[in-house]
């Protein structure tokens, strides 16, 4: 659904690098095409380039000579942030201490000089949009961060943007109050129509939030998609690791069969060789004993309330995954059976 | 209540010994400056007669001494607050040589920086004689502590992002730094300029150098009365001072400390009037320890 306030343009970066003056390269060159009306999320661990590419769509940073960047139709690489008309979420909100909530999210449409009835028809409906009305006269000392999150938002959102820009908008906040926020965010994304790039270190923000997802490594894009494509058919071994919890055992193709640390698998390409196995902890399946593909004994069980979680030693290098309902109990030591239905496992050569 | 032991009671005279060494000359000379006759002691009666006399020998230096606090202390916000910003968004160690270079003139005496000032500006007669040349030294005495104020409070409230995200909503370079940078360094701007204020009043070493008989500020006055005036004019002179300066010395208390207790007294408490998702979870938030 699209309002007519808001102005959503497509993103595009086009042969965008970054390196920085003491020579570190942030970023190798990226192309980007984020949809008008898209939320976009740029997801990796710290230093992977996500926060640089960012900036760059916002005009903090100026890419490397030869990359450009496009709202639409037009270019925008040679202007300055403040010349982008772009809303921006810092991750520690940037609120201006010396002005109370109301003048926060005035500011943006006072420097643009609006008539002083339309800022003040803006602010109101801004304030009641975030439900932050009983607020309006706080100073910004005075507001929890969950409430500096929101006047934030509002702040961002007032001045019409083009693109709406997110920093780690969630990560100063406890748990509980971010999934709250993070359920908000993604309504209001929706409710606005607009182009939103989102930066998160946080797969399952990033699964919730994104329309796509750009996982992001070391500089590079590693994967471009919708979170279900990411999660379920990860382009690498890195992604695989990033989204979601993922098993890996290194096994051997021979004659039709995959041979795993603790068991066998059918497998039905032919080329022999060493395979990599990955499998999601919810794709195995426990089962009794004469169906089973792997066998393990449990090292640890998590009871979870609605699930039980189980570190299994499989013989692999590292311990699987596994997890069941939670009636079952097991202990450690306790030996288990898997099964692996065909089509709920992946393979890396 | 525990008991106190001799040991306190030590403590607490030897404390009171010391603050009595320290304020009775204080004490001494605000009285000499009210007495008819020091020398004949109290019992001749008090007079405000010497500090109508300061008054009427001296009251040109008292207004050259604030006219030239004020001009410096213009000066120092107008170079001390740019500067630190630049000193402060900079950083590296070519602002920190920077910024030491600027203390530099605390570290060098008075009479010296004086001695500088007159062997290469002293032969331009205009400038010498007016009493921008003494402002120009107490400039350079005062600078470094604006600055240092200054520099203080943008290294306590990251500046650059709130700057960035000024810009982030269409601000303009001045409309950031006169909008969000300057109203935000206010506490540092107030405790430097208070400092500025009462050193450039006190400022002796630089301005005996520097004055002419036409260019003289209070504490010179007060140094000509003490040579060649009786004790009490000299004293009355030195309560006139304190009058002065006493209420910017309080003033600079109060200031400088941390306005932080008002936003601690302020919890974000859950407001009846939010809707009942926010109040459910503001109130969570607060639960925490």
């Amino acid at each position: 659904m699209k309002r007519p306030d808001t102005s959503g343009t497509s993103v595009i970066l086009d042969g965008c690098a970054k390196t920085f003056d003491d020579g570190t390269r942030a970023l190798e060159p990226i192309d980007l095409e984020i949809e008008a009306g898209e939320t976009m999320v740029l997801l990796g661990p710290s230093g992977c380039g996500k926060t640089t590419t960012l900036r760059i769509i916002a005009g903090l940073e100026s890419p490397d000579p030869g990359g450009r960047v496009l709202f639409g139709d037009d270019e925008v690489t040679p202007l300055p942030i403040e010349r982008r008309n772009v809303g921006m979420v810092f991750q520690s909100y940037a609120l201006f201490p010396n002005m109370n909530v109301e003048q926060n999210v005035a500011y943006g449409l006072k420097v643009r000089r609006l008539p002083r009835q339309q800022v003040e028809q803006r602010v109101g409906e801004m304030l009641e949009m975030m439900d932050i009305e009983a607020l309006r006269h706080r100073q910004i000392d005075q507001l929890s961060g969950g409430q500096r999150q929101r006047v934030a938002l509002a702040r961002a959102i007032a001045i019409h943007p083009r693109v709406l820009l997110l920093d780690e908008p969630l990560t100063a906040l406890d748990a509980l109050l971010r999934e709250r926020l993070r359920v908000d965010i993604d309504a209001l994304l929706r409710r606005l129509g607009i182009t939103a790039v989102y930066v998160t270190h946080d797969q399952a923000e990033a699964m919730a939030l994104g329309d796509r997802i750009v996982v992001m490594s070391n500089g590079r894009v590693a994967q471009i998609g919708a979170p279900r494509n990411i999660y379920h058919s990860p382009a690498n071994g890195f992604v695989a690791d990033f989204i979601g919890t993922m098993n890996r055992l290194s096994g051997h193709a021979r004659n039709g069969r995959l041979e795993v640390p603790g068991g066998v698998l059918p497998w039905s390409a032919e080329r022999d060789g060493p395979v990599e196995l990955l499998f999601r902890p919810e794709s195995a399946q426990i089962v009794e004993p004469e169906r089973a593909q792997l066998k393990g004994q449990v090292v640890t069980s998590f009871f979870l309330g609605d699930r039980c979680r189980l570190a299994v030693d499989g013989g692999g290098e590292t311990h699987m995954i596994i997890e069941t309902s939670g009636r079952h109990h097991y202990a450690p030591g306790d030996p288990i059976h898997l099964k692996l239905e065909e089509g709920e496992f992946l393979t890396l050569r | 209540m525990r008991r106190r032991t001799w040991t306190f009671y030590a403590q607490f005279a030897f404390t009171l010994l010391v603050c009595l060494f320290l304020l009775v000359p204080v004490v001494m000379s605000v009285l000499a400056g009210v007495t008819v006759n020091f020398l004949q002691g109290l019992g001749s009666g008090l007079t405000l007669q010497w500090v109508y006399e300061v008054w009427r020998l001296y009251s040109d230096t008292i207004f050259l001494s604030l006219l030239i606090a004020i001009a410096c202390l213009a000066t120092t916000i107008v170079i001390g607050v740019p500067a630190a910003y630049v000193l402060a968004k900079r950083g590296g160690p070519v602002a920190r040589m920077i910024e030491e270079t600027l203390t530099l003139p605390l570290a060098i005496p008075g009479l010296a920086i004086a001695l500088a000032l007159l062997i290469t500006y002293g032969g331009i007669r205009e400038f010498r004689a007016s009493w921008v040349f003494i402002l120009v030294g107490h400039v350079l005495y005062t600078l470094p502590f604006m600055i240092r104020a200054v520099m203080a409070v943008l290294s306590s409230i990251n500046f650059r992002v709130l700057e960035e995200g000024a810009a982030s909503l269409g601000a303009g370079f001045w409309q950031r730094f006169f909008g969000v940078i300057v109203p935000n360094c206010r506490s540092g701007i107030l405790a430097g300029s208070l400092m500025v204020v009462t050193l450039s009043i006190g400022e002796f070493n630089i301005t005996w150098m520097l004055h002419t008989p036409l260019t003289k500020t209070l504490p010179v006055g007060l140094a000509d009365s003490y040579a060649s005036m009786r004790l009490e004019i000299g004293s009355a002179y030195t309560l006139v001072f304190l009058v002065m300066i006493l209420p910017l010395l309080v003033a600079m208390q109060v200031w400088a400390q941390p306005r932080k207790r008002r936003a601690a007294v302020a919890e974000p408490e859950a407001d009846p009037a939010q809707s009942e998702g926010l109040t459910r979870y503001v109130a969570r938030e607060v639960v925490r320890p």
